[in-house]
């Protein structure tokens, strides 16, 4: 009797575990037949147009593609210099102590901030600050677009690479440390020449992972980025990107070929953000594994 | 003579390809402590876990051979029932974290779901308890963690609940190998006091541990049995050169 | 890896050991920790500034008919959100009901299993999930749920919040059972009991606590997740407790009430913002706590 029960709940659990896999695939399959009108109609178009235009029944994913990687971009560059910051701070300046925690916690805090709320004061705080900023360099006042979603990604991803980071630069071993700086090396000359060149694939995974997340975030983004679809011309021009125009058109797409191209922009968006997850972490987990 | 009550015959056991155990023959009588000494990798933890069949559950584990309590190969029957009559105290003091004082000593009969009487209960509970010598220490808080324990209480705890099952032998795999010499000494006490109620079979490394306490002594070496008898007749004179190396500390 | 750097370290420390090079050594120590300290402190700037407008904003908004009333048209003065609040508990008990019972089997099974060749390809799975474009999750929950039902509902919007939970519980539960030691499933087996009993009455009851903080900062999660419900539980200006029927949430009406242009309506988003964050921070911070408090000693 106990046999047969504990067989059951093996299997149970078996079963459990087999549903993540079986998700995925069935995620992946209904994207791919969900999107088959746009593929029927559209064809490789749909990658080499630049023109999105719905009632034209042209759908190019070009300019949103762009847009994509132009914010993203943008945002893990400006993230850089304050997350390898806080990284040093919390793996190797200041690893314990009243500072420490402080600083732990705010960047807890941030990373539990709902994308939404970002979203919104970027709207109100954000927007008018990049437009005043607009005026002084002469550039059209929109506020909104490009620069703006940027600079709320920005601080949305810097929790994320910062955490990773701080972790690399923790897991340095103690005696390379202690080797640079027994031969005289300043802290500096030891991070740089011992602590960074160790860390920087854990470093780079971390920052692939941001990236990861920086390129699906949606609802900031599409508060602050000016619903644009055509191609941005300069930093500042409203524009879409492809999470953002999933969110903007999706729900009012009534033609098939609208919807069908929507649901290619989202499948052609999971397997990029895949692929950068991924390759991220397979870094982290080579890096864990050398240990 | 007493009529063995475990009786292991031509017995080997694995883990995938390597043998751990090869070709053992062993009886073991009533009311007595058998000691199974030998130097780490000797397989003597390995016999013990197959006299309750936790060997098979390490993934690739192999048996072949008999093994008969009471004259029933116990690889003929459910694992369970096998265990509810072998008792094991492990290396480590292992309460369950989650559990009082009272409810660790019959968490064989809670996890079994076995109902039992509140007053059943405490009857097993204060006799287990006294039999593990930790009633007085314990009286007044049974319903504290188990956990918050000292090392030695937490085995002796350990002890009182495979007691409580009443088993027909109890295992024991180096019960003192994670405790200060005082709570060995008296754990070393116990056994010779607990042989009236169960039979013991102890795992050690400790040579002087097994001449302290055990009335049989078995000798293995690189998983196979050397030498088998009385402890006093081992100590003295041995038979095979190899049990006297070890004796006297030549090797382990 | 140790040699690179003592050779350049030499060759540098022999060079430097008169006077000024050793001087401006120092300097730029000084300069870069500087430097990293300051890097670190401005996090603090965008965080107390988003902090300190909802909280000065939100305060205004909130008072109790706020929260218990009904929203009115615009125009009208009053109401309140009351819908938004009903609608995201019944989302994340939608969601919790699917993703917490999945989520802890395959967090048991992940740990149970942990080296067998199925519960890598698993947890690789996992990582794959918890990366998907939340957005496109709410695809997923569109095309399964709203287009066979043929509309707009809760049960959508609980389903694509439950595949965002999932990979935050699974994650949880696995490394909690993890840090069980072995000899506390073997002092169980010895005692005869099986392996369904071990599990659940043994390993569970220990690991609960990690288990528990897990579930809560998924819900944190999922509270404040806006994209996967635009298209699924779509939003309601009514109160509505039907799940096969559109229903507010609260990141829904911050979103449609923050791009609205009127100011009574950007009011009533800053008041929500901070109904929300309160909501979050409150769940992590009691996830935080429950990890302090009840850590179950080995």
């Amino acid at each position: 009797m106990h046999i047969s029960s504990d067989r059951i709940f093996k299997t149970i659990l078996a079963l459990a575990g087999i549903s993540i896999p079986a998700l995925l695939i069935a995620f992946i399959v209904t994207l791919l037949i969900d999107s088959v009108p746009a593929f029927l109609r559209i064809g490789s178009a749909f990658f080499t147009e630049t023109t999105w235009d719905p009632v034209a029944q042209q759908f190019g994913v070009r300019a949103f593609v762009v847009g994509t990687i132009l914010t993203s971009c943008i945002a893990l560059v400006l993230s850089i210099p304050f997350s390898l910051s806080i990284a040093l701070f919390l793996g190797e300046y200041y690893r314990t102590g009243v500072w420490s925690t402080l600083l732990k916690s705010a960047i807890e805090l941030l990373a539990g901030i709902p994308s939404v709320i970002y979203g919104m004061w970027a709207l109100f705080v954000l927007v008018p600050m990049v437009r005043s900023v607009q005026l002084q360099l002469g550039v059209p006042p929109y506020g909104i677009g490009i620069m703006t979603a940027s600079l709320v990604l920005t601080v949305m991803i810097i929790p994320y690479s910062a955490s990773i980071s701080s972790d690399v630069i923790a897991m340095v071993p103690a005696d390379l440390k202690e080797a640079a700086l027994s031969l005289g090396a300043t802290r500096y000359e030891m991070l740089r020449s011992v602590v960074l060149p160790y860390a920087l694939s854990g470093i780079s995974a971390g920052t692939l992972l941001s990236l990861g997340r920086a390129l699906g975030e949606t609802m900031a983004v599409t508060m602050v980025i000016g619903n644009a679809n055509r191609m941005p011309d300069s930093i500042f021009s409203p524009a879409n990107t492809m999470a953002s125009i999933i969110a903007n058109e999706f729900a009012e797409a009534t033609d098939p070929v609208h919807l069908a191209s929507l649901i290619k922009v989202g499948l052609l968006l999971m397997i990029i953000t895949m692929l950068i997850n991924a390759a991220g972490t397979y870094v982290i987990r080579k890096k864990t594994l050398n240990q | 003579m007493d009529s063995p009550v475990l009786a292991i015959e031509h017995f080997s056991a694995g883990f995938g390809e390597t043998q751990v155990l090869k070709d053992i023959t062993l009886s073991v009588l009533p009311n007595r402590v058998t000691a199974l000494m030998g130097p780490s990798g000797c397989g003597k933890t390995t016999l013990i876990r197959c006299i309750n069949r936790m060997h098979e559950l390490t993934p690739g584990a192999t048996t072949s051979g008999r093994i008969l309590l009471h004259g029933e190969d116990i690889y003929a029957r459910n694992p369970i029932l096998v265990r509810k009559k072998i008792g094991m105290v492990f290396q480590r003091p292992n309460p369950f974290p989650t559990m009082s004082i009272y409810n660790n000593v019959v968490a064989g009969y809670i996890l079994n779901g076995i109902a039992l009487k509140r007053q059943e209960k405490d009857r097993i509970v204060e006799d287990s308890l006294r039999k593990a010598a930790l009633w007085d220490e314990v009286r007044d808080r049974l319903h504290k963690k188990g956990t918050f324990l000292s090392g030695g209480q937490q085995q002796r705890l350990c002890i009182a609940r495979a007691l409580a099952m009443n088993p027909d032998i109890m295992l024991m795999d180096e019960p003192t190998s994670a405790l200060d010499p005082k709570a060995t000494a008296y754990i070393e006490q116990l056994i010779c006091d607990l042989k009236k109620n169960v039979t013991i079979i102890l795992v050690t490394h400790n040579i002087a541990q097994a001449a302290r306490v055990s009335d049989y002594t078995a000798f293995l070496y690189l998983g196979e049995l050397i030498e088998f008898g009385t402890t006093e007749k081992m100590f003295t004179v041995p038979q095979d050169k190899r049990t006297e190396e070890y004796l006297s500390g030549k090797f382990g | 890896m140790l040699q690179a750097p003592t050779l350049s370290e030499k060759k540098r420390s022999i060079n430097d050991m008169n006077g000024t090079g050793v001087l401006l050594r120092i300097f730029k120590d000084y300069l870069f920790q500087t430097a990293v300290i300051v890097g670190s402190i401005t996090v603090f700037v965008p965080l107390l500034l988003i902090l300190g407008y909802i909280v000065r904003n939100g305060i205004a908004a909130v008072d109790w008919q706020f929260l218990t009333g009904p929203p009115r048209p615009i125009g009208e003065p009053g109401g309140g959100i009351a819908n938004a609040i009903i609608g995201s508990a019944m989302l994340i008990v939608i969601a919790s009901i699917i993703a917490v019972p999945i989520g802890i089997a395959t967090g048991i099974y992940l740990s149970e299993n942990r080296s067998s060749r199925a519960a890598v390809i698993v947890r690789m799975c996992i990582d794959i999930l918890q990366g998907i474009p939340s957005i496109v999750v709410g695809i997923i929950a569109y095309a399964w749920i709203v287009v066979s039902s043929g509309t707009f509902s809760a049960l959508s919007g609980g389903v694509a919040l439950a595949f965002i939970m999932l990979p935050v519980i699974i994650r949880a539960t696995e490394e909690t059972m993890n840090m069980i030691p072995d000899t506390i499933r073997e002092a169980s087996l010895a005692l005869g009991v099986s392996y369904t009993r071990t599990v659940l009455k043994v390993l569970v009851p220990a690991g609960v606590s990690g288990i528990l903080t897990g579930i809560l900062l998924s819900i944190a999660r999922i509270a404040g997740e806006t994209a996967p419900l635009l298209f699924t539980s779509f939003g309601n200006p009514y109160m509505s407790t039907d799940i096969f029927k559109p229903v507010d949430s609260l990141p829904h009406i911050i979103f449609n009430y923050a791009i609205s242009p009127y100011p009574e309506w950007h009011t009533k988003a800053w008041g929500a913002a901070l109904v929300l964050i309160v909501f979050v921070l409150g769940l992590n911070i009691s996830a935080k706590i429950l990890t302090r408090r009840w850590t179950v000693r080995f």
